[in-house]
C-alpha cells in the first residue's frame, strides 16, 4: 500500500488531513510531466527567465589545489535568483496554478529557496508566505529584505532550534490549516511522496545539461560528480542523469560543521541512523529516544538533521558515496575559488568545492571532476567577512 | 497531593470493567442505515475480521500477559460502550507525560480521571510536533527541557490504569520506530496501556504497527480529517480499533472559538463507512463546546485547554484549575444530548 519508496526510505509520514492534497499533487504532476503544454511552458520560462541552460566553467587555477585534476563547474549560481532553487520553484508554481490554488508557502534556510519562491509568486501572481528560522533571518538578513521587496510575507520562526527544521514544522502547520487554497512548495528532495521524486525531476535538468556539456568539452564522462548535500536537491539534480553511468562516481558532501567528533555538524551519513522526520523515512540525526538532534553548519542551507530519502537509498545500495567537509575546510575552499577564479560561491556550494579538493588530491591529475556550483555567495558575505576579518571595526556590516 | 501509584501493573490494579464480556471491538456500536452495510466494503474485511480475534479471545495470544492484555485490548471500547449506554459522549483528556515534570504530570492525569475524564490520552513530548499548536508545543518543549524521556510514558499508562481509566498513548511515529515497533507494543501492553493514537502515521505506512497491535491486542486509533475522501475514510476506519479520531477542523491542536459544522459533517460521513465509535478532537476548550460536540460524537477529545491550565502557575493551583475544567467538560458531555 505504501507509495513513494526508495528501497526502505521515503514514504508518507504525515497527518491524514494532507493525504488528499498529496494525492492531488501526485496526479497533477504526473499528468504535467507528459503534457507538452506544461513542459513547453516550463522550458520557455527556463530559457527566457531562469537563464538556462546554465554554462559550465573549467577552473584550472582552482584545480591546481585539487591534485591537478581537471575540474569543471556547473554554474547554477548564474541562474536567476542565484541558485538552482529556481528550477523547482517555477515548476511547482505552475503546478499550483494548475491545481487552482492561489497561495504558495515555503520554508527556507539560507534564503535561496525562499527568494526563489517569492520570485515565482511575484511572476505568477500568487500570494506567498515564507517560513524562516529566526536564527537564519539574522544570518541572512539581506535575503529577508529580498523576499519582502518581492511581495512575500516572511515569518521568523522562534520555536525549537529556530533554523530550517523548525521553519518546515511551521510551514507544515500552515499547510494543514490552509491546504484548500495553498500549495506547500517544499524546497528540497525530502518530505512526503511525491515531493522527493517530483523535486528531483524538476532539478534533473542540471545533470542532463551538464552531462552533454562535459561530453562536448572533454569527449568523455567525468570520473566523479560532486555536489553538496543538505536536503540534497542540487545533488539529486546533477546525480540523476549519471546514475546509469556505472563508471561515474557520485559524491555528496555533507556539512561537517565543527567536526564529527564534536557532535556539532550536519553529516547525517557519518553518524546517524534511519528515522522519520517531516514526512519521510531517511537518515536522521536523533537521540536514543528518537528526538531530533540539532544540526550545525556555517552554511544555513545545509543545517538540517535529515536528508532526502533517495540519497539514503543511493548510499545504502552503494551507488553514491558521502563525504563531509568541516566549516574550516569549506571556508578555505570558498576563499580559494574567489582568489583563483573570481567566482564567489555560496557556502553550501563551497562544501562541494572542499570535497573536490579532497577527491582531486586522491585521484591525481588524470581525473576529471564535475562539481555542481549550486549557488552564488553574495548572500554569505556577512558570514565570510566575519570569518576572515574583512571588515574594519565599526563599518556596520 | 496525590501520591504517584506503583509503576508496575498488578492484577489488583486492573479495574473490574476490563473483565466484562464485550462484543467484538470491530463492531461495538449497533448502527442502522448505511453505516451497517458500508462497514462491509472490501477494505474493511481484511482488517476487521482478523483484528477481532485477539481481542475477543485474549488468552489465545501466546506470550502475552493476560491481565495487561485484557486491560489493554478492551478498555477503550468498553468505556465508550458504557458512555453510550448512559446516553452521553465520553470525555477524553490529553496531557503530555513529563509536563511540567513527571510527578506533576502523573498527578494531573489522576486528577483528570478523578474529575470525570473517561479515557486519558497520554502524549509523549516530541521535538517536532507538526500537528500541534502553541499550547502543546510549549508543554512538549517544557517537558523535554525538564528531561522527559519516552520511557516515562509507560509509568504514566500504568498510573492512569491504576486510577481506573484506559490510557491511550498519542505519539509521533519516530519515537515508536526508534524504540522498535514490537518492543514499544510489548512495553505498552505490559504497562497497561490501551493502544496508540498516531497523528503522523497513516494506515498505508503502518504494516508493522498493525501486526504488532494485532499480536498484543492494543487499540490503534488513526485520524480522519474534513479533507478525507470517502475512499480514505473507508480505508482508514477499517484499520482502526477502539475508535476513530475525527479532527474537527483542518489545522493543528489548540482552542478555537467555534468547532462547528465541519466536525458534524465529518462524523456523519465517517459513520457512513464504519460501525466504530467516532470521537472528535481539535479545538474544544469549554463545557459548552463539549456539549455541542458530544451531541453528535461518541467522544469529545480535549487537549490544549487542559494543558493550558498548568501554565504559569504552581502545582496545587494548576491541579485545581485542571480539576475545575475537567468537571466543566464532564458536565458538558452530560448535557450534550439533553433537550
Amino acid at each position: 500500500m505504501t507509495v513513494g519508496r526508495f528501497g526502505r526510505f521515503g514514504g508518507r509520514y504525515v497527518p491524514e488531513a494532507l493525504i488528499p492534497a498529496l494525492d492531488q499533487l501526485d496526479e497533477v504532476r504526473a499528468k504535467a510531466m507528459i503534457d507538452p503544454e506544461f513542459l513547453g511552458e516550463l522550458d520557455r520560462l527556463h530559457r527566457t527567465y531562469t537563464g538556462r541552460p546554465s554554462i559550465i566553467t573549467e577552473v584550472p587555477r582552482f584545480a591546481a589545489h585539487a591534485g591537478g585534476a581537471r575540474v569543471i563547474l556547473k554554474r547554477e549560481d548564474l541562474n536567476h535568483t542565484g541558485s538552482h532553487k529556481i528550477n523547482n520553484v517555477l515548476a511547482q508554481a505552475l503546478l499550483t496554478k494548475r491545481m487552482g490554488k492561489r497561495r504558495i508557502i515555503a520554508e527556507t534556510g539560507a534564503g535561496q529557496h525562499g527568494v526563489a519562491t517569492a520570485t515565482a509568486a511575484a511572476l505568477m501572481g500568487l500570494d506567498c508566505t515564507v517560513y524562516m528560522g529566526k536564527v537564519d533571518t539574522q544570518r541572512q538578513a539581506l535575503n529577508v529584505a529580498r523576499m519582502r521587496i518581492l511581495g512575500a510575507e516572511v515569518v521568523a520562526v522562534e520555536h525549537g532550534s529556530q533554523t530550517l527544521k523548525d521553519a518546515i514544522n511551521e510551514a507544515l502547520r500552515d499547510w494543514v490549516t490552509n491546504v484548500h487554497d495553498t500549495h506547500y512548495c517544499i524546497g528540497t528532495v525530502t518530505g512526503p511522496h511525491p515531493f522527493p521524486e517530483m523535486v528531483r525531476d524538476f532539478h534533473r535538468i542540471i545533470g542532463v545539461e551538464a552531462r552533454a556539456q562535459v561530453l562536448d568539452l572533454t569527449g568523455r564522462l567525468p570520473d566523479a560528480v560532486i555536489a553538496c548535500v543538505g536536503g540534497g536537491s542540487n545533488a539529486m539534480g546533477i546525480f540523476h542523469r549519471f546514475i546509469d553511468d556505472a563508471g561515474v562516481r557520485l559524491i555528496g558532501v555533507e556539512a561537517g560543521g565543527d567536526g564529527i567528533e564534536t557532535g556539532r555538524h550536519a553529516a547525517r551519513f557519518a553518524s546517524a541512523e534511519p528515522g522519520v522526520l517531516h514526512g519521510a523515512m531517511s537518515y536522521l540525526m536523533q537521540d536514543d529516544d528518537g528526538q531530533t538532534l540539532e544540526s550545525h553548519s556555517v552554511s544555513a542551507g545545509l543545517d538540517y538533521p535529515s536528508v532526502g530519502p533517495e540519497h539514503s537509498f543511493l548510499k545504502e545500495i552503494g551507488r553514491a558515496e558521502y563525504l563531509h567537509a568541516t566549516d574550516d575546510a569549506t571556508m578555505e575552499a570558498f576563499r580559494l575559488l574567489c582568489r583563483t577564479e573570481g567566482i564567489i560561491p555560496a557556502l553550501e556550494s563551497a562544501h562541494a568545492l572542499a570535497g573536490a579538493i579532497e577527491v582531486g588530491t586522491a585521484l591525481g591529475p588524470d581525473a576529471l571532476l564535475l562539481v555542481n556550483l549550486s549557488g552564488r555567495g553574495d548572500k554569505d558575505m556577512h558570514t565570510a567577512a566575519a570569518w576572515f576579518g574583512l571588515v574594519d571595526d565599526g563599518a556596520g556590516v | 497531593m496525590t501520591t504517584p501509584p506503583p509503576v508496575t501493573p498488578s492484577p489488583s490494579a486492573t479495574p473490574p470493567l476490563a473483565d466484562t464480556a464485550m462484543p467484538s471491538p470491530a463492531a461495538p456500536v449497533p448502527t442502522s442505515g448505511p453505516g451497517a452495510e458500508s462497514a462491509a466494503v472490501p477494505n474493511a474485511v481484511p482488517n476487521a475480521v482478523p483484528n477481532a480475534v485477539p481481542n475477543a479471545v485474549p488468552n489465545a495470544v501466546p506470550g502475552s500477559v493476560p491481565g495487561a492484555l485484557a486491560a489493554a485490548g478492551r478498555g477503550v471500547a468498553d468505556v465508550l460502550s458504557r458512555c453510550r449506554d448512559e446516553g452521553r459522549a465520553a470525555l477524553i483528556g490529553y496531557l503530555p507525560v513529563g509536563f511540567p515534570d513527571l510527578d506533576t504530570s502523573l498527578a494531573a492525569m489522576e486528577t483528570m480521571v478523578a474529575n470525570g475524564c473517561d479515557i486519558i490520552e497520554v502524549g509523549i513530548p516530541y521535538s517536532d510536533p507538526v500537528m500541534d499548536g502553541p499550547a502543546v508545543q510549549r508543554a512538549a518543549a517544557t517537558a523535554l527541557a525538564a528531561g522527559s524521556r519516552v520511557g516515562d510514558v509507560f509509568t504514566a499508562t500504568a498510573a492512569v490504569r491504576a486510577a481506573g481509566a484506559p490510557a491511550l498513548v498519542m505519539t509521533y511515529w519516530n519515537l515508536v520506530l526508534r524504540r522498535g515497533v514490537d518492543r514499544f507494543a510489548d512495553d505498552l501492553a505490559a504497562a497497561g496501556g490501551a493502544g496508540l493514537i498516531t497523528p503522523d502515521l497513516i494506515p498505508d505506512e503502518a504494516a508493522d504497527w498493525i501486526a504488532a497491535s494485532d499480536r498484543t491486542g492494543l487499540d490503534r486509533v488513526f485520524l480522519v480529517a474534513p479533507s478525507s475522501t470517502p475512499e480514505r475514510l473507508a480505508a482508514v476506519t477499517s484499520a482502526c480499533r477502539g475508535f476513530v479520531y475525527a479532527t474537527a477542523v483542518m489545522g493543528v491542536t489548540g482552542a478555537r472559538a467555534t468547532v462547528g459544522d465541519a466536525a458534524y459533517d465529518l462524523v456523519r460521513r465517517t459513520r457512513a463507512v464504519t460501525a466504530l465509535p467516532v470521537c472528535v478532537g481539535l479545538g474544544v476548550s469549554t463545557g459548552d463546546q463539549a456539549a455541542q460536540v458530544g451531541s453528535f460524537a461518541d467522544g469529545v477529545i480535549v487537549g490544549s485547554a487542559l494543558v493550558s491550565t498548568l501554565f504559569d502557575t504552581d502545582r496545587d493551583e494548576g491541579l485545581e484549575r485542571l480539576a475545575a475544567l475537567t468537571r466543566e467538560l464532564a458536565a458538558g458531555v452530560r448535557e450534550g444530548r439533553k433537550g
